[in-house]
């Protein structure tokens, strides 16, 4: 809410943000029940049993039958307050299937974001209306947290690794992003701004965006140049493990480990590569570690993820296909 | 309210004041030093946990480590650590007994064990860092992959094996205070109690490295320079 | 009221036995000890009240207009980390526990008398890291010392305040290995656990508490130093570290800790609910056990401060349904509390307002807990004002109340004096009204988004920010008076009888203030505790 009028309530611009807000409003109003119970309680007992000539206290030494309920009934609701709220949390931590992918790399002190079809920007976020969208954070430095309080989304935004926070708008307008972990001098500079816009007008928002091409494209040009393609070649099995269908799927390692081939996953592989050694493979692959930036990063993971089915490196529609997604389809929110 | 200490008494000049009997009062001291040795467990148990996590994380880093670890050296020093528990254990044994002799010899013999030890990890610490650079910071090195991996595996070393140190210095400082009391015949069957405690606090920094040594030393079979 | 000087009686008492410098910083006596700690601590909250002035004074304009950005991060740092770690840990058990626990169990003294000096030493060489910490240019890592923002990002004196929290730990440390074998070998003949008043057992749980989690900050703070100084790589992901185990490993004390700020204020309640209604506590059994649940149950619960650190969501489930199994016993004591006062015989005394206060201000605080325990609404509102509000509830509308008024319930014990009770019920509800301006409109920015930390923010945010301030002068004021009177009761206040308030308890059949050893026989108790069936009621007029 960009006024300068006395809010009282922040908008609501998510599709999640109607549920936080109805859980809230159930807390809010069982606090209110809850104080304003013990508030009279004391002020009725004051009054009522205040010291005076003539009247005594009456020594009660307890009752297991009030404490029993007294225990029960509130961990009943407690634990009703529980699996709302996880509910909640579970839809916010499953990014459907088909999410818009963007790029997020946060710095002290200002939010850095790449479209895959090639825009930047900075501390300025345009996304369209009524689409999933999948930010795909890390940081540069320090811990931030990408935080859209119209959105109700908050997530820590961690050096080394990615990490995921995800939204679909249902409301055009401008909305404060803020960063909510303390990350030194200009922590509280560190703000921006989500603009929503309607599908057309983002469509032609995207039109004339930046001459660099698609993230994927980019990713594609420092595949070659840095000379991934000749140990990981598209045409046939080199030295290096065959990167095609390879992204969402499981990935056996040499310790006889399987994990997901996620975005962290490409990530530590390029910067670590001696830590997940696929199965079948010798450790020869460089660090590129201090080679390639975090945008660099940003970039190729897009083109991995995009190497589907045809090995020519053209943008293909990124297919999401981690196994918490393909679960949470059932759950997608509309 | 009735009288705990009849109005003569043939009190132990030890007796503080705040305490009824002897025995209340030596109760009381053993359970502070054991509540203390509960804190010790909790401060080297972070440093554990950490150990834990990174070892189940990179593990072939761990084994790299522990393969440059001075086999023979952190040996030595564990039968050096058991024998000074043991003599530790005889002199408690002695001041209980009133033997005022043996127990300042076992007693002393216990701190040349522990300088022993001491001086055996410093030749340790001067071979890992002096001589093979494997401090971490700006200093480190290490050939072979999974460099910051075995870093901090250093670091880990360093940090635990440290504090473990210090409490040895610690521990060397307060038996010798201990037996220089002794021979002056401080302590006896009626009095023994620092002596005891001491013991508990040298028990529990040997059951520490009991816990460093098979996680530094003997991960891996291995062993090179 | 009189203002010449009212002399106290000649008896002999642990204040006049001995004078000079030397017989206080040499006293082994727990009493001694206690205003020790008592000066020691009222100096701290002084230095850290006087931050978050300049806090909200610089939060009254959306811009950064009164201090630089750098000199905003230092002020809420180190309010937090000398309100927390010099002010809230030690006030309860180091100043009341320490006077009052032996008495309470019928002992002479604590079972370490000189370990209680060294504590106290301790904090004081704390805090003389701190004022250092402070003077020369502060720290501004935040109270929590995230990394790698405290390790590799700044050039301000974080191992100087790290050394100093870690040294006050081991006060903290020593205080609860004290209390606790104290506890179980120094009882009187008599004096079984179940007859214990809940004040002791409130401090027992609490010493466990600082027993086993505070060597685990110590271990945090040390791995911090090691890492700036060595580099280490530990929490430094360019070196394959893991910035969350430091979140573990500080949360894992931090949590807990919060625990020990609340439950010594609890007990505190008891004492005064009980005195005040002139009846036994309801539900005795139920209220020691809660007490002990609390602080067992608070070792499991520390990851919902870490919902959006990037924990695993299964995780995430796990700590946010323990976090509502710990709000179970607190909220049973809230009850128990309540019942107390049904059919009590209830004095409007300052310390009894104290107590109104707390139950009122506990409850609003414990209740938001429910709020930030559900995960959904803690993406939302963690990191916003709103957590800011929640805990300067408990905190200060709870646990700062709750030693006000304990202070000034023992305050005749203390000094042999009385405070002038008019004045201590005006202080208790200015105090109430300010805290209730300043942080209420807090969880409304919370809710609104206003992130926390902020030293400048969005302009919608102002109207609240100035009532916020506004409150906290008030406060200020509130927190000003009691400074006054104790102050002045201390020479003009009207003697103390041995049981002003017609109390149960073992303090109050003891000379006001006690002798050096407390008691001239040690006692034989045969009466269970809270035998209010039994005590004459204080006269209305005292």
């Amino acid at each position: 809410m960009l006024s300068n009028t006395f809010p009282l309530w922040p908008t609501r611009a998510s599709t999640i943000s109607g549920q936080v807000d109805a859980l809230f409003i159930f807390l809010l109003m069982l606090c209110g029940l809850m104080c304003m119970a013990i508030f009279v309680a004391i002020v009725v007992f004051a009054i009522r049993y205040r010291k005076r000539p003539g009247h005594q206290a009456t020594q009660i030494e307890g009752s297991n039958a009030v404490e029993f309920t007294w225990t029960f009934i509130p961990a009943g609701i407690f634990l009703f307050i529980f699996v709302w709220g996880a509910y909640i949390y579970f839809l916010e931590r499953t990014p459907p299937r088909d999410s818009m992918d963007v790029y997020t790399v946060a710095k002290q002190w200002m939010w850095k974001f790449q479209h895959t079809e090639g825009q930047r920007e900075i501390n300025e976020l345009h996304i369209p209306i009524g689409r999933d969208v999948r930010m795909i954070m890390t940081s540069q430095d320090v811990i931030h947290s990408f935080y859209v309080p119209a959105f109700r989304i908050k997530q820590d935004v961690l050096p080394g690794r990615y990490t995921i926070a995800w939204f679909r708008a249902s409301k055009a307008g401008t909305y404060h992003l803020f960063c909510a972990e303390y990350c030194g001098t200009n922590h509280s500079g560190m703000i921006g701004d989500v603009v929503v816009m309607e599908p057309a007008q983002f469509q032609s928002w995207l039109n004339g965006g930046g001459p660099m091409g698609s993230l994927t494209q980019t990713g594609e040009g420092l595949f070659q140049s840095l000379g991934c393609s000749t140990c990981h070649r598209l045409d046939t099995q080199g030295r290096g493990p065959n990167l095609i269908g390879v992204f969402g799927k499981p990935v056996l390692l040499e310790d006889g480990r399987t994990i997901t081939a996620d975005e962290n996953y490409v990530r530590e592989s390029i910067l670590s590569p001696a830590a997940k050694v696929v199965s079948g493979f010798k450790p020869i692959m460089p660090t590129f570690q201090g080679i390639v930036s975090e945008e660099q990063l940003n970039a190729l993971v897009a083109y991995i993820k995009s190497l589907t089915a045809r090995p020519s490196g053209a943008a293909q529609n990124p297919t999401f296909q981690s196994p918490a997604a393909s679960k949470a389809d059932t759950t997608r929110q509309r | 309210m009735s009288d705990s200490t009849p109005a003569v008494v043939e009190h132990n000049p030890d007796l503080r004041h705040h305490f009824a009997t002897m025995e209340q009062q030596t109760e009381t001291a053993v359970m502070g030093m054991w509540v203390f040795l509960i804190t010790e467990i909790m401060f080297f148990g972070g440093m554990f946990a950490g150990y834990v996590i990174y070892r189940h994380l990179y593990y072939s880093a761990w084994l790299e480590g522990s393969q440059r670890m001075d086999f023979w050296w952190g040996t030595i020093n564990t039968v050096v650590l058991l024998c000074s528990s043991l003599t530790m254990a005889l002199a408690v044994r002695a001041t209980q007994l009133g033997h005022r002799k043996s127990t300042v010899t076992l007693l002393i013999i216990t701190i040349l064990f522990g300088l022993a030890f001491l001086g055996i990890k410093g030749i340790e610490y001067w071979g890992h860092i002096v001589t093979e650079h494997q401090l971490p910071g700006p200093g480190f090195r290490f050939a072979g992959p999974n460099t910051s991996q075995v870093e901090i595996f250093f670091s880990f070393y360093f940090a635990m094996t440290g504090f473990h140190a210090l409490h040895m210095i610690i521990g060397v400082g307060l038996v010798s205070f201990i037996a220089y009391y002794a021979w002056k015949g401080r302590y006896g069957a009626h009095y023994y109690t620092p002596v005891e405690n001491t013991g508990l606090y040298w028990h529990f920094v040997d059951i520490v490295w009991i816990y460093l040594y098979p996680l530094f030393y003997l991960i891996s079979h291995i062993h090179r320079k | 009221m009189a203002s010449t000087p009212v002399a106290a009686p000649e008896r002999e008492n642990y204040l006049n036995n001995e004078y000079g410098i030397s017989s206080w910083l040499f006293t082994t006596d727990h009493k001694r000890i206690a205003l020790l700690y008592l000066v020691t601590i009222t100096f701290f909250f002084f230095i850290g009240g006087f931050f978050a002035l300049l806090i909200r004074l610089e939060l009254l304009t959306p811009e950064g207009d009164l201090v630089l950005a750098d000199t905003y991060n230092k002020l809420f740092t180190m309010h937090g980390q000398v309100m927390i770690f010099f002010f809230l840990i030690p006030a309860v058990p180091a100043v009341l526990g320490n006077f009052l626990i032996p008495i309470m169990i019928g002992a002479k003294d604590l079972a370490f008398p000189r370990i209680n000096l060294l504590s106290w030493y301790l904090l004081v060489i704390g805090g003389c890291f701190m004022t250092y910490t402070i003077l020369s240019g502060g720290v501004d890592t935040g109270w929590t010392f995230y990394t790698p923002l405290s390790t590799h990002f700044l050039d301000t004196h974080v191992i100087a305040a790290a050394l100093a929290i870690f040294i006050a730990g081991f006060s903290s440390i020593l205080t609860g290995l004290n209390f606790i074998v104290t506890i179980h070998r120094m009882r009187a003949p008599g004096m079984t656990w179940s007859r214990l008043p809940l004040f002791v057992w409130a401090n027992y749980a609490t010493a466990i508490i600082q027993v086993l989690g505070t060597p685990v900050l110590a271990i945090s703070l040390m791995l911090v130093a090691l890492e700036r100084v060595f580099h280490l790589g530990i929490f430094d992901p360019r070196l394959g570290g893991d910035p969350l185990l430091f979140q573990h490993l500080f949360w894992f004390y931090s949590h807990p800790a919060v625990y020990i700020m609340i439950l010594p204020g609890m007990g505190v309640i008891s004492e005064i609910v009980t005195c005040f209604s002139h009846k036994r506590i309801f539900g005795y059994q139920f209220m020691a056990l809660a007490l002990i649940a609390i602080a067992v149950l608070g070792f499991l619960v520390w990851a919902h401060h870490m919902f959006v650190a990037g924990i695993s969501l299964y995780a995430a489930l796990v700590f946010s349904l323990l976090s509502y199994f710990v709000a179970v016993p607190s909220a049973i004591k809230v009850f128990n509390w309540t019942a107390t006062m049904f059919k009590g015989s209830i004095t409007y005394s300052t310390p009894m307002l104290y107590a109104f206060g707390f139950i009122g201000l506990f409850t609003m605080g414990g209740m938001t807990g429910l709020f930030v325990a559900a995960l959904g609404i803690d993406v939302h509102v963690t990191d916003t004002y709103f957590v800011v509000a929640h805990f300067h509830y408990i905190m200060v509308g709870g646990m700062v109340m709750a030693y006000m008024g304990g202070l000034h319930f023992w305050w005749p014990k203390l000094s042999g004096r009385m405070y002038p009770e008019n004045w201590g019920r005006l202080a208790a509800l200015i105090i109430f009204i300010g805290f209730n301006l300043t942080f209420f409109p807090q969880f409304v920015l919370g809710w609104l988004g206003m992130p926390r930390r902020y030293w400048q923010y969005s302009p919608e945010f102002q109207v609240l920010n100035v009532l916020s301030t506004a409150g906290a002068t008030i406060l200020a004021v509130g927190y000003l008076l009691p400074m006054v009177y104790f102050l002045w009761s201390m020479r003009y206040g009207k003697p103390a009888s041995d049981n002003p308030w017609g109390a149960a308890g073992l303090e109050w059949m003891i000379s006001s203030p006690p002798t050096t050893f407390n008691f001239d026989q040690t006692p034989t108790v045969t009466w269970e505790a809270y035998n209010y069936d039994e005590l004459q009621e204080a006269p209305v007029e005292r």
